[in-house]
């Protein structure tokens, strides 16, 4: 380590004089309390360094220890389960050791080194095996198989190869690589900043389902796709975001709270080990890492966190799982960039945002998709990524929102006046869109059904068609509509109170299969079919709205997946009836 | 200690001290002025052999040569022991009451530490301040963070003050403590205060931190820190359950930009500093309940938007780190409805855990979703009897509107001094429930319809 000095500290933000040879995102210790930060800029032997602790005490003169190295990930069995604050710290052992609040100087290594793990090798002694292959594999929870890889730039024949109780830095394997004999355990280390490598990206084609129908039906998102959800406070973005994080059919969630309420991590950490997985029956919490830099954490780590969040979300992709990222909320990362450029005094961009936002934006996003990961046996893997976003004000010409709205597929415009009319998820239909129909199609004319493509275009029309006849409605009063028109009204409201609107908290509607989906779906515009039908011959209004039937299709929502079979009595009822 | 007598210069509430040396950031200061008098400051800034040094009394008196600078080697403190309260202090942390000193048994870093996301505890104790607008419709809970989103001249110290006086949690004999933190506020609002708390007994839990209007501005980026590092000492350490108000953020948030401007610093919104959000975050995100540990700090920030508008950066950064909002409506008020709440806008993000069997009634969700529902009905068709004419309306339309104005009148509408248990308040809404027709009633389980509409018929 060499001798630098500090000569001054604004904040969040220390330069400090000495630091020749030091590199661009190096890590360096701050003062004698060892504190943590990153250098983001150099000039001859001065170095701007973002600390990712609070500096009160710190003053000219104090030491830095430069150590030469980028701010990286730890990476290995233990991930899982885990809540970490943005610079990996985990925040469990922290409270043990320090107590309930978090006190500056702490330096935790973010996996456990004590704790032995099971691992069984995949592959035999004498064996090639190069960057990427699968080592072998540790039980880590009863939903993940945690797959220890070959690490990057190895090549070699597989000379020792054990099984049985390991610590994550035993030597588990021996391989000869380039003349050498290199040792290899079970933890990796990877820089956030860096995107790790794949053997070739793909076009996402199957969807992520989240059991939230507004989004399955209308607004899918695809595995290995980006999405964003931006809205004012108060229309759900979070509770938006929990839902998918518990239903999403993603092997692995990784959650980063980065600027957010204490309260919502309180909340997410109280209920993920309560609920069970559908299929296995175990606590969710078994397949979700946590990242957790509330707002009044230290700014700077709030910027690294989504970094080390995507890092250890595209290490569990390389090991061919379908990972779903969820950011909440992009906005406090830019907010955190803007605070770190404006103590840089560099010139800036649109409402105070640094001229490289959109940039750093793009770049994040670019780190989702669906890729063939490294090894012989081209697994598929995916990233997939929803960020929130929180517009002040809710304006969506905010400079972060378009940033993002440029590089992701998926557009989720959250609505004040829906979230305060208590209609939730409060996505508005007539301003989101996908851009995933198309890679979709396949996937869904496969596993459910064609007919759900026509239904949805069905159900898009009535909702344009809505908005439309309640503008004329608003200026020449509704009698001047046809009774047709008055009909499509009538399904248009029941499209959104029995179908779009769900109850994140009513233990059946939380969540609805795409089967499910497209089953009611069906039934609520045959019904639509019916009633036009009938309108046509010569009932009236009155008479058709008030058909017992609507009734039961009102209470679709509340059909258990495992009685779906009751949706074909109710189709057979809605024939009977012309 | 080490003195200096090199200030070089002095803007607004900073000042440069040049030559300084084995000065840390953030670092508490004494600056002793050619009369003798001595004002506080902290660092903030320090480059080199420079410190920039915010003066919270302000600066007016000040010269530059011969001032002394005294950098006192810590950062700002607040002593701390159970004598606190019932006391009464300015924006230092001294005796604005005529008492003596407080002879500290500890001293707390008045910034505080962050609350480890993993010690939190889930708020989920329902808090009944009696007021039906929020017991019903937006129900606080202890350790949640709920501003009052108010406007000039909307009665919102005496919706805080009536809070105060009846807050309490059912079935349990503690009460709370309050610890009120007020900036820029006139000396008619203080007094009223004080007065209230006076009058109802409240002064003997109360530890009051105040900044009136014509003291220095500066003094009041203390204030809510202040008062929340003796909020925490009073929860976390001496286990009380502590009600925090803080009266008016907006104010506090116009000296944040006032040292920010006078650092020359990038502005962000209408001259509002970049890190307004987190700034304001560390403020409030104390509040919270900690496992383990029986004390709780509940926090109630007033804020009044400017031209109600509650897009300005102000209640736009608070409701994003909030946990909902209380939102006093100048039309309700106009129409002279007390509490002036409108509840459409309002919003608990942490009452579905706090409400419901064993904590208020079992009926309390279902029926707060559909009060919800057909209060907004009403609105809307009060919007469209205003664009079409009454005769417009159809006949389910005109039992709406009928309803959202009996809402106003006979649920939110009631006397300042009057204390409605949770049950009176469930009972009135399933009262006005009455006249919507039956089939209407979609968000409420038919169980709790047999039981309590026919309840309310009796």
């Amino acid at each position: 380590m060499k001798e630098a000095r500090i000569i001054k500290v604004a904040g969040p933000l220390v330069v400090a004089e000495g630091c020749l040879g030091a590199k661009m995102y190096d890590m360096v210790r701050v003062s004698q309390d060892r504190l943590i930060g990153e250098i983001i800029e150099l000039k001859r032997d001065l170095a701007s360094i973002q600390v990712y602790e609070e500096t009160a005490g710190i003053g000219p003169n104090d030491p830095v220890y430069l150590t030469g190295e980028p701010l990286s990930c730890e990476l290995g069995p233990g991930l899982i389960g885990s809540v970490y604050d943005g610079i990996q710290r985990p925040l469990d052992i922290l409270r043990l050791k320090y107590g309930d609040f978090v006190v500056k100087g702490i330096n935790l290594p973010a996996l456990d080194r004590q704790k032995t793990w099971y691992f069984k090798p995949k592959v035999s002694r004498n064996e090639l095996v190069e960057e990427g292959d699968i080592l072998g594999e540790v039980e880590e929870t009863a939903l993940v198989t945690h797959r220890v890889l070959v690490p990057l730039g190895i090549k070699g024949r597989v000379l020792e190869i054990y099984e049985g109780e390991f610590k994550i830095d035993d030597t588990v394997a021996k391989i000869e690589s380039e003349g050498k004999v290199l040792e290899i355990n079970m933890s990796r280390k990877w820089p956030v900043r860096k995107g790790r490598p794949v053997k070739e990206r793909l076009s996402p084609n199957e969807p992520l389902v989240t059991g939230q129908r507004v989004i399955d039906t209308l607004f899918p998102i695809a595995k290995g796709g980006s999405g964003c959800i931006p809205g004012p406070f108060g229309s759900g973005k979070t509770v938006f975001l929990h839902e998918v994080a518990k239903w999403s059919n993603a092997d692995i969630i990784v959650y980063c709270a980065c600027g957010e309420r204490g309260n919502e991590v309180a909340d997410l950490l109280l209920t993920l080990p309560e609920l069970k997985d559908p299929s296995t029956g175990r606590p969710l919490l078994e397949r979700t890492v946590v990242i957790a830099n509330t707002s009044n954490m230290p700014v700077a780590a709030r910027e690294a966190s989504v970094y080390t969040a995507i890092t250890i979300a595209e290490y569990f992709r390389d090991m061919g799982y379908a990972v779903a990222l969820m950011a909440d909320s992009t906005s406090r990362w830019a907010e955190a960039l803007r605070e770190i450029s404006g103590r840089l005094q560099e010139m800036p961009g649109e409402e105070g945002y640094p001229a490289y936002l959109s940039t750093r934006i793009a770049q994040f996003y670019e780190r989702a998709g669906k890729v063939v990961c490294l090894g012989k046996e081209k697994r598929l893997g995916s990233l997939t990524v929803m960020g929130a976003v929180s517009p002040p004000g809710g304006d969506l010409s905010c400079p972060v929102v378009q940033a993002t709205l440029r590089v992701v597929k998926v557009f989720w415009s959250l609505d004040d006046r829906l979230a305060s009319a208590r209609h939730f998820p409060a996505i508005n239909w007539l301003l989101s869109y996908s851009l995933y129909h198309q890679n979709l199609k396949e996937f869904i004319k496969k596993h459910i059904s064609e007919e759900f493509l026509s239904l949805k275009k069905e159900l898009m029309r009535i909702l344009e068609e809505e908005a439309e006849l309640l503008e004329i409605a608003r200026l020449v009063g509704i009698e001047s509509l046809s009774l047709q028109e008055r009909l499509l009204l009538e399904t248009a409201k029941s499209i959104r109170e029995d179908f779009l609107h769900q109850n994140a908290f009513h233990p059946i509607d939380t969540y609805s299969s795409l089967r499910k989906q497209y089953l009611m779906l069906k039934s609520l515009l045959m019904l639509h079919k019916v009633a036009s039908q009938l309108l046509d011959k010569g009932f009236s209004l009155k008479e058709v709205l008030e058909l017992p039937i609507r009734e039961k299709i009102f209470r679709l929502k509340y059909i258990p997946e495992d009685r779906l079979e009751e949706f074909k009595d109710l189709e057979e009822e809605l024939e009977k009836l012309l | 200690m080490r003195e200096y007598l090199t200030i070089s210069h002095i803007s607004g509430p900073l000042v440069i001290v040049e030559k300084v040396s084995e000065v840390k950031y953030a670092e508490l200061v004494e600056v002793e002025f050619l009369d003798g008098r001595i004002r506080r400051g902290s660092v903030l800034e320090v480059d080199k052999d420079k410190a920039l040094v915010q003066i919270y009394e302000g600066t007016s008196g000040l010269d530059i040569p011969a001032s002394k600078v005294r950098f006192l080697g810590r950062t700002q403190t607040l002593g701390l022991s159970r004598e606190i309260i019932g006391r009464v202090f300015d924006g230092q942390g001294n005796p604005r009451d005529g008492g003596p000193q407080i002879i500290p048994e500890l001293r707390l870093d008045i910034h505080g530490f962050p609350i480890n996301p993993q010690a939190r505890d889930y708020p989920c104790e329902f808090i009944q301040t009696g007021i039906s607008a929020i017991d019903g419709m937006n129900p606080l809970v202890r350790g949640q963070k709920l501003p009052l989103f108010s406007g000039a001249g909307l009665p919102h110290a005496r919706i805080t003050a009536q809070i105060v006086r009846q807050a309490r949690v059912l079935g349990s004999q503690e009460g709370f403590a309050v610890v009120l933190g007020a900036m820029g506020i006139t000396f008619e609002e203080a007094d009223f205060f004080i007065s209230d708390f006076n009058r109802t007994g409240a002064i003997e839990k109360l530890v009051a931190f105040i900044n009136l209007a014509d003291e220095p501005a500066i003094e009041r980026i203390s204030i809510p820190r202040l008062a929340l590092t003796c909020a925490e000492y009073l929860a976390f350490n001496l286990e009380m359950h502590v009600l925090v108000i803080l009266i008016d953020m907006s104010l506090y948030c116009e000296s944040l930009r006032e040292v920010s401007s006078a650092r020359k610093e990038i502005p962000g919104r209408r001259g509002y500093p970049g890190y307004m959000y987190t700034d304001l975050a560390t403020i409030y995100e104390r509040a919270g309940r900690i496992k383990g540990k029986a004390g709780s700090i509940t926090l109630i920030p007033v804020l009044s938007m400017p031209e109600d508008d509650k897009t300005h950066p102000i209640p736009d950064l608070t409701g994003y780190i909030t946990e909902g909002q209380i939102m006093v409506s100048r039309e309700l008020h106009r129409k002279g409805i007390y509490p002036p709440i409108d509840v459409l806008p309002s919003l608990s993000r942490l009452k579905d855990k706090g409400i419901g069997i064993g904590k208020t009634r079992q009926d309390h969700a279902d029926l707060l979703n559909q009060l919800y529902a057909c209060y907004a009905k009403g609105k809307e068709a009060r919007e469209l009897a205003i664009i079409l004419g009454e005769a417009a309306l159809s006949d389910l339309d005109r039992i709406y509107l009928e309803f959202s104005e009996r809402f106003e009148q006979e649920f939110v509408n009631q006397a300042e001094n009057e204390e409605r248990s949770i049950q009176q308040t469930l009972d009135i809404g399933w009262n006005l429930l009455r006249m919507i027709p039956r089939r209407e009633l979609k968000r409420i389980s038919e169980e709790f319809i047999k039981k309590y509409l026919k309840e309310a018929d009796r």
